[in-house]
């Protein structure tokens, strides 16, 4: 049977099933060899930035803009009437009478949950506070099987902060329908929490924790490293003493496997060090550009135009 | 001296009896049925002598009855508790709470940044799990979990 996603928000990673997220990135491999393709015609997407982003709003507004469509929407809530006090119910009700789609970025958990039951028109979660990013665990999956060949039977090496990290949480979530192995490396202070481990635990899987990056560099397909922030960190001087053990320097690079590429859902700050990224297996700014390419595919397809 | 047995409250001839009440839950019972705002008659007792829990709560409301959906709703903070049900004085239904698999509109979402806190108006909703015998709410907006200890009636 096709896979059609037409008219079908996306709002958390789990909202599709494993073959619907394959279906998404089929057709983000096709948009990558051919990105000009007109099928929006000049539709309108609505792009609501309730909060500042700098990739997920330029790829998604880019990514509209090679399928020929109008944008419409704001970039911060700032001379908008949610200033005034307007409800979100209100503000998504008025711009879904206006365009085709709507994305959505808001600061407030479970904002993109709500807005899918009052649209009249599909919403794209563009991260909703600490909650998801579903469009940005859509193009790790890409990055990872086009550099990979599979989804399948990986080890998967998750750097940095593992307790706030949305995107880590949804990668595992998603990677867990793909029988990966996990290593989880970070400060016991930031640990993936216990609920995104039951994901590793329910598809009855593998994963190990390190404090150590060096130790699993050698085994791993995949490293995704994220920031360790210093203000995740009630006393300072704990954040001190961690915050090199999580920095990756091209030298700690040389037994990794040829396959092995380096993810990050950027920005950087210095967890990873400039050194690495003359490296080949730095991957973290061809993954950024990969982001088109998945939004271009979520759109179409949820427009029923792929 | 024999002791004497009587009944604390008064039996009802028709209405609810809500048995095996935790004694401290009692009232978060009454709340969250909204008998706190009917002009039925309602008996509540509390600390009563329970053989089988040590001590318990009731609550006994004449003329009323409770649609299953809504009498799950105490199996949150009750979950021993028991619904007869009372005709002429006779027992004519008794059953326990179970604890239902989702729960909408009687719970507050522990996540301040959620969007049922942060906007007006959005009412919760909750799928309820059971992890280790204790139950944790799953909110359906911000995916965060609310913890049985956590759990706060609206």
């Amino acid at each position: 049977m096709s896979i059609s996603l037409k008219n079908r928000s996306l709002i958390s990673i789990s909202d599709y099933t494993p073959e619907e997220i394959c279906h998404v990135l089929d057709i983000a491999e096709d948009f990558e060899k051919n990105p000009h393709q007109n099928l929006l015609n000049g539709r309108i997407i609505a792009s609501l930035f309730f909060e500042p982003s700098t990739r997920t709003r330029l790829s998604f507004e880019t990514a509209i803009q090679l399928l020929g469509g109008n944008v419409i929407g704001f970039s911060s809530t700032a001379g908008t009437s949610i200033q005034k006090g307007e409800s979100l119910a209100d503000t998504i009700t008025m711009v879904a009478s206006y365009a085709d789609l709507i994305v959505m970025r808001n600061p407030i958990d479970g904002s993109a949950r709500f807005a899918s039951e009052v649209s009249k028109v599909p919403i794209i979660n563009a991260g909703d506070g600490s909650n998801q990013h579903p469009t940005q665990c859509m193009l790790d999956l890409y990055s990872i099987r086009k550099t990979q060949g599979t989804l399948e039977n990986l080890e998967i090496t998750l750097v940095g902060d593992l307790k706030y990290g949305r995107t880590v949480h949804s990668l595992v979530e998603a990677m867990s329908h793909f029988n990966a192995k996990f290593n989880l490396v970070s400060p016991v202070e930031l640990k993936l929490p216990r609920t995104v481990k039951q994901h590793i635990k329910d598809a009855h899987l593998e994963y190990e924790q390190f404090t150590e990056l060096e130790d699993v560099i050698p085994h791993s397909d995949i490293i995704y490293m994220t920031r360790v922030q210093r203000e995740r960190f009630p006393d300072p001087l704990e954040y001190e003493k961690v915050k090199n053990s999580y920095v990756l320097r091209n030298a700690m690079l040389a037994n990794a496997k040829p396959n092995c590429r380096i993810l990050h859902p950027l920005p950087r700050v210095n967890e990873i060090h400039v050194d690495v990224d003359a490296n080949p297996k730095a991957y973290y700014f061809q993954q950024a550009q990969n982001g088109v390419y998945a939004r271009q595919a979520l759109i179409a397809a949820i427009l029923g135009l792929k | 001296m024999e002791k004497r047995k009587e009944l604390i409250v008064s039996a009802i001839e028709n209405g609810t009896v809500i048995d095996h009440i935790p004694a401290d839950k009692v009232f978060q019972v009454v709340k969250i049925l909204g008998l706190d705002k009917v002009n039925n008659p309602v008996y509540f007792g509390t600390n009563v002598e329970s053989k089988k829990y040590g001590t318990k709560g009731f609550v006994k409301i004449s003329d009323k009855y409770f649609e299953p959906e809504d009498v799950n709703k105490i199996a949150l903070v009750a979950p021993t508790a028991s619904i007869i049900e009372i005709k002429d004085y006779e027992v004519i239904n008794k059953q326990t709470v179970t604890i239902p698999e989702r729960i909408e509109h009687i719970v507050k979402c522990f996540n301040p940044n959620c969007v049922t806190n942060k906007e007006h108006d959005i009412p919760t909703k909750f799928r309820v799990k059971r992890v280790d015998g204790k139950i944790r709410l799953v909110c359906h907006y911000c995916e965060k979990y609310t913890s049985e200890e956590n759990i706060e009636f609206i």
